[in-house]
């Protein structure tokens, strides 16, 4: 489980988040939603330090950390060791071979040996059929095959739960439906997502619970099926500008 | 044209063998150190200042310093520092160095250093954000995302550039035979005084210092080809 308490972030120019208490429970798949700017982004990069708030507290499973402290660089890489992000933009390693961006979290950060690391690399490949990319670079790939890469080399370090920066804004249509299937496959098995996005058909679908992020605050958390059906007026004026 | 030809034959081997013996670890060894002291320099440039109070104000030190040997190096001419390191100082008793080859290697490090310390701080910073932070959410410390992820993509970028800043520092060798190196323009000077062959010798030893950069250029484009297989 993933608990902030009182999280705060200020800007010079405004507050991106103002006092957020969330829980983000194992095993379920929890859209962040909202309007551009409204905090989403800096709420899921505070989950792995990424960005660091003001203030508040910040649980994983056993660990907590109070944010208004001075956090050591060694309970950071224990947060990021439970964590694993995929990124908005095309963020694989370009120097290196798919099966390289794989194995590089688990040799040189979890000290695996390569036979291990490519087992399990190769291993993921296959599961989600991209075993003939494993020798390509990432210029070689479609974004759509990139993002799922990079999606693989967040699951190669076995994280315990996936984060997930709005992974098919930057993608066509057709790459992201690609994208959402292997996300969906994913949140199927369990497997502990937090994903920011902006696509609400695929949240409606896919999540188990969302938190709608509004200027900052939760304007709403909770089951996914009441928030596509909620008599909020900003809710509601929310969902309509989403859609034409 | 049968005059130059024979003082070819006559002069290039030991040309070439000079070049072997002075111009070439000349220009090697100060390369070497240069990239080092660049590295060390642009790193410090590009890093960002740490939380903690006494760590930001010892970088902020270091930043300055690496901002005003970058200055001087790079605003005074490399001829003018090799007379202030080899007669200026031991003139004014600062007998820091008393041999020529310390002094030219001291020099010739310190301004490829300068040089190349601003095409390594670009190199570094035209590294793609997102993946430094890639890279730190699998749990890199800062060290292994330099070391794994930006150093290998900055080293493909700062090809060209360094090799413009090596082609131009066994060039500018030439200017060791000011402070006494006997290196191949030195050479050639003394063969002219004798033989009266001005002409034919300076275009001679132009011609050994173009052989040499010729090799770094072919050496270059294979190394750009090699390093560039993982982009279009």
């Amino acid at each position: 489980m993933i608990q902030v308490e009182h999280l705060f972030k200020h800007y010079p120019d405004k507050v991106a988040l103002d006092d957020i208490n969330l829980t983000f429970p194992a095993e379920q798949t929890i859209a962040i939603v909202g309007p551009s700017g409204s905090g989403k982004s800096t709420l899921l990069r505070s989950l792995n330090l990424l960005e660091r708030p003001d203030q508040g507290k910040l649980q994983i499973d056993d660990l907590t950390l109070d944010l208004s402290q001075p956090i050591t660089t060694s309970q950071i890489l224990q947060i990021r060791q439970k964590t694993a992000m995929v990124f908005q933009e095309k963020a694989l390693f370009t120097h290196l071979t798919v099966m390289r961006n794989l194995t590089e979290g688990p040799i040189k950060v979890q000290k695996k040996n390569k036979q291990e690391a490519e087992a399990k690399a190769s291993e993921l490949l296959e599961q989600f059929g991209m075993s003939e990319l494993a020798d390509r670079y990432p210029y070689q790939l479609s974004g759509g095959q990139q993002q799922r890469v990079a999606i693989l080399r967040a699951l190669a370090m076995s994280p315990k739960y996936l984060l997930l920066d709005e992974p098919t804004s930057a993608l066509d249509p057709e790459l992201e439906a690609q994208v959402l299937r292997v996300l969906k496959d994913l949140a199927k098995k369990d497997t502990s997502m937090v994903v920011v996005t902006h696509n609400m058909a695929f949240a409606e679908q896919v999540a188990d619970q969302i938190v709608f992020i509004d200027d900052g605050k939760v304007g709403y958390n909770g089951a996914t099926e009441t928030f596509f059906h909620s008599d909020s007026e900003r809710i509601q004026q929310f969902l309509g500008a989403m859609s034409f | 044209m049968i005059d130059f030809f024979n003082l070819a034959v006559k002069y290039l081997p030991e040309l070439f063998m000079t070049a072997l013996k002075y111009t070439l670890p000349l220009t090697a060894i100060a390369f070497f150190f240069g990239i080092i002291l660049a590295s060390i320099t642009a790193i410090i440039r590009v890093a960002k200042l740490p939380q903690n109070e006494w760590a930001a104000a010892a970088l902020q030190l270091l930043k300055w310093l690496a901002a005003a040997y970058v200055w001087f190096f790079r605003s005074t001419p490399l001829l003018v520092q090799l007379f202030i390191v080899f007669y200026g100082l031991p003139n004014a008793h600062i007998a820091l160095f008393q041999s020529a080859w310390v002094s030219a290697i001291t020099v010739f490090s310190l301004n490829t250093g300068a040089y190349a310390s601003e095409t390594i701080r670009a190199s570094i910073a035209s590294v793609p954000e997102v993946q430094k932070q890639a890279a730190e959410s699998l749990g890199m410390t800062s060290a292994q995302v330099y070391w794994n992820v930006v150093l290998p993509q900055a080293a493909r970028i700062s090809i060209p550039p360094l090799s413009n800043s090596l082609i131009s520092l066994l060039k500018d060798t030439s200017l060791a035979s000011v402070i006494t190196i006997v290196e191949i323009f030195y050479l050639a000077q003394q063969i002219a005084a004798a033989n009266y062959k001005v002409l034919s010798m300076y275009i001679l030893v132009a011609m050994v210092y173009a052989f040499f950069t010729s090799i770094l250029a072919i050496a270059q484009h294979y190394l750009e080809k090699y390093t560039s297989r993982f982009a279009q």
